[in-house]
C-alpha cells in the first residue's frame, strides 16, 4: 500500500511536466502581450518594445521555459507581472475561499445526492425514480450563471437574507464566513448534486440486480439493511470516482460562480491572468491544479481499498 | 451498520450550517455604519506605477497616494497644487517652484525639490507631452524644498504638463523611487497624498484599501477638479472589484457598496427605482468613441476609402449601441478636441455631423478601385465598448457591399495585434475601435489619435507633414485666440486624410448612496472631500 | 492499477450487441425516452427550417429599437442593439445543437480508440492515462479561455476545448469495458486462434462499447451546450455576432432585471434541449442495460 502510494506520486511529477510544458507553450504562442497591456491605449510601438525588454518577455522559449523551471526547482513561482507580488502570495490569498467553497458544496452535496439516488434506484420505474431524475435532469440544465442571478434576486434583493456578493473569511468569524458562502454553495450543488445522484442511481442498478443482492432480499433481510449494507457498499467505488472527477469539474464551475459572487478565489484568478496574460501566474496556478487534481484521484484510488476488500494494490 | 452512521454526520452538519445562517442573517442588519467608503471600482487594480502603465485605475490610484505640483481646475486652467510659488524669469526660460511648507511622504521624511525634479524626469521619458517637455529642458536643480528648470527654449505648456490631469499624470514621488528605470515598475507606494495605500489589505482581483493620511495639510482653496484642498473626511475608502456588473449592481441596491462607479447605463433604471441610491453625471466630458484605420495597409492606405468608411459613420447608432437609449447620456459630436471644451469645433466635420451618405460612400468606394481586399476589423469580446462598436461598423461596412471580417478575441490581444504593421492575409488589422476620455484629446498638446508622424504615431500609423507643422505651431501659439485657429486647421486636416473618426461622445454616470456627500465633479473620480453620514 | 472505474453514465459492460429490434421495442417501454426524442426532433427541425419560421437576419443591427420588450413585431423582444431575439434564439439552436453533436461525436470517437488501444495495450496503458490525467485536470473552461487568446473566437475553438476535457472520461469508460472484455471466453478464445489484433477489436470489442458510449455521448452533448453558455459568461465562447443560445444569455446577462425577455427564451431553449437529450440517454441506458429490462 505505501509502496502504491509512493509510486503513484512518482507517477504524478511527468504528469505535472507535460502540463506545465503544454500551458507554457500554448500561452508562449499566443498573440497576447502583457507589455502592450501595460503600456496602454496611449503606448507607442516604441514602448510596448522597451517594456517587453525589461520583463525579459523577447527571450527565446527554452530560456524562458528553462527559466521558469528552474526557479521552480527552487521553490520559486516567480513574480506576478503586472502586481508585482509573489506569485505564491497572490496563490495563497485566494486558496481559502476556493477551498471553502468546494468544501461546502461536497458536505451539501453529498448527504443529498447519494440518498436521492439510492432511492431512485429501490424505486426504479417508479414516478419516485422520474422525479428525482428529473431534477437531476434540470440541475444539469440551468447554466450556473443564470442560477447564481436568480438566487441573488431572490435571497439576497427580494427577501433580503443574504449578502449579494463578497467572501468573508473563517478567521474573521464563523457567522459571516457561512452568510456569504450559502448562495454559492446552492449555485454549485445543483449541479453536483445531480451529477452525484445520477450515478449513484445507475451504480445502485447495477448492483441491485447482482446475485447476492437478491440472495439478502430472499433470506428477508429488511430493505435498509440490503439497500445500504449490501448495495451500497458495492457501488461505492463508482461514486468515489465520481466525486474525484466532480471535484475537477467543480474548479470549471467555481470560476463561474468566483465570479458572479465576486469571491476571490483561484478560478477568479485564473481568468483574469490569461486575460491579461500575466503568465507567472498562470503558470503557477495550472501547476496548482493538476497538483491537486492528481492528489484528489490520488485519494479517490486509496478510498478505494476502504470501498471495496477486493481491490488490493 | 457503520455505513449508517457515516451517513448521519453529513447530515447533522447540514442542520448545524443551516441553523447558524438563519441565526447570523439576523443579525447582519444591526452592522454599525463606519467612516469607510465602499466603493466599487471601475476596473481592477493591479499595477502600483501610474507612470510605468497608462492604466486609468492606476492613474486613480495615484490621485489616491500621490500629490501632484500643478492642478487643473473645473475650468481647465492650472492652479498650484503642492506649489507654494513659483516664478518664470522674463526671457520664458527659467521656472522657479517652492513646494508648500509641512508636506510629508508616508514614510515620515519631507518632501524636497531634488525628489520633484526625479519625478518629473521619469514622467517625462513616458508621457508624450512630458518627452516634449523634457527636449526643451536644459537642466534642473533643486534646492532645499525648491527647484528650478531651465529651458533651451521657451515651453508655454510647462505649466500644463505639470498638471496634466490624465494619463500618465506627473505624481511627485520620493527621489529613491523615481530613480528607478521608467520601463521597469516601481515596488513602493510611497507617496505624499492624501491617503495612504495599505499593502498588506491588498487582493488583487478583489480589493486595495486606503485610509486617510493624518499628516496631509491640504490646501485652503475648495476642490475643483484635482485643483484646491484635498480634504478627506473619511477614515477609510475600500476599492472593491466587482467583475459582474448584474452583482455589483446588486450589491450597490442592498447596500453591501456606497458608491458604483461606473454602471453600465442599462442598469440605472435598477436605481432610480431606489430612494436611497443619486444618479448622476460626474464626469461634466465624459468619453469619445474611436474608430481608427490601419493607414498603411491596404484597402485603408488609400485616403478615398477612409473617407467612404467615414461616409458610412452614423454616430447615433454608435452611441445607442454604447451608451444605450438615454439621450442625456451621450451626444453627436465631431469635435475631434472634444465638444464641451475650449478648442471645439466642428470644422472639417460637417459631413459627418449631417449623418450617413450610403450613395457618397460607394462612390467614394468606386474611385478607389477597391476591388473586394479583405477589412480585419479587429475586436474584444471582454470590452462592450470595444465591441459594441465593432458590430456596428461591420454591419454598416457589410450593408455598403465591403468585405468586413469580424475578428473577435479579447481585450489583451486586440492591444497587441494593431501593433503589428503586416498587412491582412498576414495577421494584421484593418480597423479597431477604443474609447478615449476627454482629459487625453482635449489639445493637441494631448490628443494622440490626431498626430501623424508615420511610424512614431498612434496605432495606424497616418503620415501628414502638414498636421504634424501645424502642431508644432501650436506649442508656440501665444494666447487661446491662436490656439483656437490652429487646432481648427489641424481637425479640418484630420478630417481630410479621415485617419480616425469619432464615433460620438458619451458620458459613464456614476451611482452611490444618499450617505454619501461632497463627491467632487471632474473627468477622473477624487475620493477627498466625500463625507459619508450614518444611516445610509 | 487493475480497476477501472467506470464514468459518467457508469453504464455496465453490456456483453452482447443489442438487436436493433429490441431496441426499438424496450424504447416504447420508456415514455420519457420518447419524449425526450420528439423534443430533440423538433429542436433540429428548428435549427434546419430557421430561415422560414418567421426569422430575420439574426446579426441585422438597429440600436435606434434597442430593448424593446415582447410585441408583436419582436415576439421575443430586442436586445442591447436592436437585434430580434426571436430570430437569433431560433439561429442560435444551429450553433448549440452543433457544439453539443459535434463534441459528443468527436470525444466518442477518440475517446474509443484511445480506450481500446490502451485497455488492450499494456505498455501504451500507462503512457496514455497518465496524459489523460494530465489532460483532465486542465479545466475545461480555462483550456477554452487560453485556445481564444492563441486563436480568435470561433466555434471550432469551443468545441475543440471542450472535447479536450471530454475525451479522458470516454477513455476511460471504454477502458474499463475493454479491461471487462479481455476475460471474457470468447475474446480469449479469438486469441487463442489466433485471430488478428484489430480483427478483434473491430469484431468483438467494438460493438460492445457501442451502448455505454452512446449513452455517455447524450450526457457529453448535454453538458456541452451548458460549457458552451459558461464559455460564452467568461468571454471564451462562440463569437458572439454569431448567436448560440449560450452567448444570446451571456451577453443579456446583466440585464436580467431590465430586459429578462433576452435570457428567458434561450434559457427555455438550453433547458428544454438538454433535458430531451438527457431523457434520451437515461431511457437508453435503461433500454440497453440487459439486467434492469430483465428486471422490469
Amino acid at each position: 500500500m505505501f509502496a502504491y502510494i509512493v509510486r503513484r506520486t512518482l507517477a504524478t511529477i511527468p504528469v505535472m511536466g507535460v502540463v506545465a510544458l503544454f500551458v507554457f507553450s500554448l500561452l508562449y504562442l499566443s498573440p497576447g502581450d502583457p507589455a502592450a497591456i501595460i503600456a496602454g491605449d496611449t503606448a507607442t510601438v516604441a514602448d510596448i518594445m522597451r517594456i517587453r525588454q525589461k520583463l525579459g518577455l523577447d527571450q527565446p522559449f527554452f530560456i524562458q521555459f528553462g527559466g521558469w523551471v528552474w526557479r521552480l526547482l527552487h521553490g520559486d513561482l516567480g513574480i506576478s507581472i503586472f502586481t508585482n507580488l509573489p506569485v505564491m502570495t497572490l496563490i495563497e490569498q485566494r486558496v481559502e475561499p476556493t477551498v471553502a467553497l468546494t468544501i461546502s458544496t461536497l458536505l451539501v452535496t453529498i448527504p443529498v445526492a447519494i440518498p436521492l439516488g439510492v432511492i431512485a434506484a429501490w424505486k426504479a420505474g417508479t414516478w419516485i425514480d422520474r422525479a428525482v431524475m428529473v431534477f437531476a435532469v434540470l440541475g444539469f440544465s440551468v447554466p450556473t450563471f443564470v442560477l447564481a442571478y436568480l438566487l441573488i434576486f431572490g435571497f439576497s434583493i427580494g427577501l433580503d437574507l443574504l449578502p449579494v456578493q463578497g467572501y468573508s473569511s473563517i478567521r474573521n468569524g464563523f457567522g459571516p464566513f457561512l452568510q456569504h458562502l450559502v448562495l454559492p454553495t446552492i449555485t454549485l450543488s445543483l449541479f453536483y448534486a445531480a451529477l452525484v445522484a445520477r450515478i449513484t442511481r445507475a451504480s445502485m442498478l447495477d448492483v441491485l440486480a447482482q446475485d447476492y443482492v437478491r440472495t439478502a432480499q430472499a433470506k428477508g433481510l429488511a430493505t435498509g439493511q440490503v439497500l445500504i449494507g449490501h448495495a451500497l457498499k458495492n457501488a461505492a467505488v463508482p461514486i468515489a470516482t465520481i466525486i474525484g472527477i466532480g471535484i475537477a469539474l467543480l474548479i470549471s464551475g467555481v470560476v463561474i460562480t468566483e465570479t458572479v459572487y465576486a469571491i476571490p478565489g483561484i478560478g477568479r484568478l485564473t481568468v483574469d491572468a490569461i486575460l491579461r496574460r500575466d503568465y507567472p501566474i498562470i503558470q503557477g496556478i495550472i501547476l496548482l491544479f493538476s497538483a491537486a487534481y492528481v492528489l484528489v484521484n490520488l485519494a479517490v484510488d486509496i478510498s478505494y481499498t476502504f470501498l471495496d476488500p477486493r481491490i488490493r494494490y | 451498520m457503520k455505513h449508517r452512521a457515516k451517513a448521519g454526520r453529513p447530515l447533522a452538519a447540514i442542520l448545524f450550517f443551516l441553523a447558524a445562517v438563519a441565526l447570523v442573517s439576523a443579525g447582519a442588519a444591526a452592522q454599525a455604519a463606519d467612516k469607510t467608503i465602499r466603493f466599487i471600482a471601475q476596473a481592477d487594480l493591479r499595477s502600483l506605477d501610474p507612470i510605468w502603465t497608462t492604466a486609468y485605475i492606476t492613474r486613480n490610484y495615484g490621485y489616491m497616494i500621490y500629490d501632484t505640483l500643478f492642478a487643473v481646475d473645473k475650468d481647465l486652467k492650472p492652479q498650484p497644487q503642492m506649489v507654494d510659488k513659483w516664478t518664470e524669469s522674463p526671457d520664458k526660460l527659467t521656472y522657479t517652484f517652492t513646494l508648500r511648507p509641512g508636506l510629508k511622504w508616508h514614510d515620515g521624511t519631507p518632501v524636497t525639490g531634488a525628489d520633484c525634479i526625479a519625478s518629473i524626469a521619469r514622467w517625462g521619458k513616458r508621457d508624450a507631452l512630458g518627452q516634449k517637455l523634457m527636449e526643451a529642458v536644459d537642466k534642473m536643480s533643486a534646492e532645499g524644498e525648491s527647484f528650478t528648470i531651465a529651458l533651451k527654449a521657451p515651453f508655454p505648456l510647462l505649466i500644463e504638463g505639470l498638471a496634466k490631469l490624465s494619463s500618465n499624470t506627473p505624481f511627485m514621488m520620493p527621489e529613491r523611487i523615481a530613480k528607478t528605470d521608467a520601463f521597469t515598475q516601481i515596488t513602493e507606494s510611497i507617496g505624499s497624498g492624501p491617503f495612504k495605500f495599505v499593502r498588506e489589505e491588498w487582493v488583487p482581483g478583489n480589493k486595495a484599501v486606503f485610509v486617510k493620511n493624518t499628516d496631509y495639510v491640504p490646501r485652503q482653496e475648495p476642490p475643483s477638479f484635482a485643483a484646491g484642498g484635498k480634504v478627506v473626511k473619511v477614515d477609510r475608502v475600500e476599492w472593491l472589484y466587482i467583475p459582474d456588473a448584474a452583482t455589483a449592481a446588486a450589491a450597490l441596491n442592498a447596500g453591501e457598496a456606497d458608491w458604483y462607479e461606473q454602471p453600465p447605463a442599462d442598469l440605472l433604471p435598477l436605481f432610480r427605482a431606489n430612494k436611497d441610491i443619486v444618479v448622476a453625471n460626474v464626469d461634466p466630458l465624459g468619453s469619445q468613441g474611436i474608430l481608427r484605420f490601419n493607414s498603411l495597409q491596404p484597402p485603408f492606405n488609400n485616403v478615398k476609402m477612409r473617407q467612404a468608411v467615414m461616409a458610412l459613420v452614423n454616430q447615433k447608432d454608435y452611441m445607442r449601441a454604447v451608451a444605450g437609449s438615454d439621450e442625456k447620456l451621450w451626444r453627436v459630436c465631431v469635435a475631434m478636441f472634444v465638444c464641451g471644451t475650449p478648442l471645439a469645433t466642428d470644422a472639417g466635420g460637417e459631413q459627418l455631423l449631417k449623418g450617413p451618405d450610403l450613395a457618397k460612400a460607394k462612390e467614394l468606394i468606386k474611385e478607389a478601385g477597391y476591388k473586394g481586399e479583405k477589412i480585419a476589423l479587429i475586436s474584444a469580446t471582454d470590452q462592450p465598448i470595444v465591441h459594441n462598436q465593432a458590430l456596428v461598423t461591420a454591419e454598416a461596412l457589410k450593408n455598403a457591399g465591403l468585405n468586413v471580417e469580424l475578428q473577435a478575441n479579447d481585450w489583451g490581444t486586440l492591444i497587441t495585434r494593431r501593433a503589428g504593421k503586416a498587412p491582412v492575409e498576414k495577421g494584421g488589422w484593418s480597423i479597431f475601435h477604443t474609447w478615449i476620455v476627454a482629459p487625453d484629446l482635449l489639445s493637441p498638446a494631448v490628443n494622440f489619435p490626431v498626430r501623424a508622424n508615420g511610424d512614431g504615431a498612434w496605432f495606424g500609423w497616418p503620415k501628414d507633414d502638414e498636421i504634424e507643422k501645424l502642431r508644432d505651431e501650436w506649442f508656440k501659439a501665444p494666447d487661446l485666440a491662436e490656439q483656437k485657429r490652429l487646432a481648427a486647421e489641424i481637425q479640418k486636416r484630420a478630417y481630410e486624410i479621415a485617419s480616425y473618426v469619432p464615433t460620438g461622445q458619451f458620458l459613464i454616470p456614476t451611482a452611490y448612496r444618499k450617505s454619501l456627500t461632497g463627491i467632487i465633479p471632474a473627468p477622473v473620480v477624487f475620493l477627498w472631500n466625500v463625507e459619508k453620514h450614518a444611516g445610509g | 492499477m487493475t480497476f477501472a472505474p467506470t464514468d459518467l453514465a457508469a453504464a455496465p459492460p453490456v456483453v452482447a450487441a443489442p438487436q436493433r429490434g429490441r431496441l426499438h421495442d424496450l424504447l416504447r417501454r420508456h415514455p420519457t425516452a420518447i419524449a425526450g426524442a420528439v423534443l430533440l426532433a423538433l429542436m433540429i427541425l428548428m435549427a434546419i427550417f430557421a430561415p422560414w419560421l418567421g426569422t430575420v437576419d439574426p446579426q441585422a443591427l438597429a440600436p435606434i429599437h434597442r430593448l424593446k420588450p415582447p410585441s408583436g413585431a419582436y415576439w421575443f423582444g430586442t436586445d442591447m442593439l436592436g437585434r430580434d431575439v426571436y430570430s437569433r434564439v431560433i439561429y442560435g439552436s444551429r450553433v448549440s445543437l452543433i457544439v453539443g453533436l459535434s463534441v459528443a461525436v468527436f470525444s466518442s470517437v477518440v475517446g474509443v480508440a484511445l480506450g481500446m488501444v490502451t485497455g488492450f495495450v499494456r505498455p501504451i496503458d500507462a503512457v496514455l492515462m497518465r496524459v489523460m490525467d494530465g489532460l483532465m485536470s486542465i479545466p475545461s473552461v480555462l483550456l477554452a479561455i487560453a485556445l481564444m487568446a492563441l486563436s480568435r473566437a470561433s466555434m471550432g475553438n469551443v468545441i475543440f476545448a471542450i472535447t479536450v476535457a471530454e475525451v479522458p472520461r470516454v477513455t476511460r469508460l471504454v477502458r474499463g469495458v475493454v479491461l471487462t472484455l479481455r476475460e471474457q471466453p470468447f475474446v480469449e478464445a479469438a486469441i487463442a486462434s489466433g485471430t488478428g489484433f484489430f480483427q478483434i477489436l473491430w469484431r468483438h470489442i467494438l460493438p460492445n462499447t457501442v451502448a455505454p458510449v452512446l449513452v455517455q455521448g447524450t450526457f457529453i452533448a448535454a453538458s456541452a451546450m451548458i460549457t458552451e453558455a459558461a464559455l460564452s459568461f467568461i468571454g471564451a465562447g462562440t463569437p458572439p455576432n454569431i448567436p448560440s443560445w449560450g452567448n444570446i444569455m451571456a451577453e443579456g446577462r446583466s440585464l436580467f432585471q431590465v430586459a429578462y425577455y433576452i435570457i428567458l427564451f434561450p434559457g427555455i431553449c438550453l433547458s428544454l434541449t438538454v433535458l430531451a437529450i438527457n431523457l434520451l440517454g437515461d431511457g437508453l441506458r435503461d433500454a440497453l442495460d440487459p439486467r434492469l429490462a430483465r428486471r422490469m
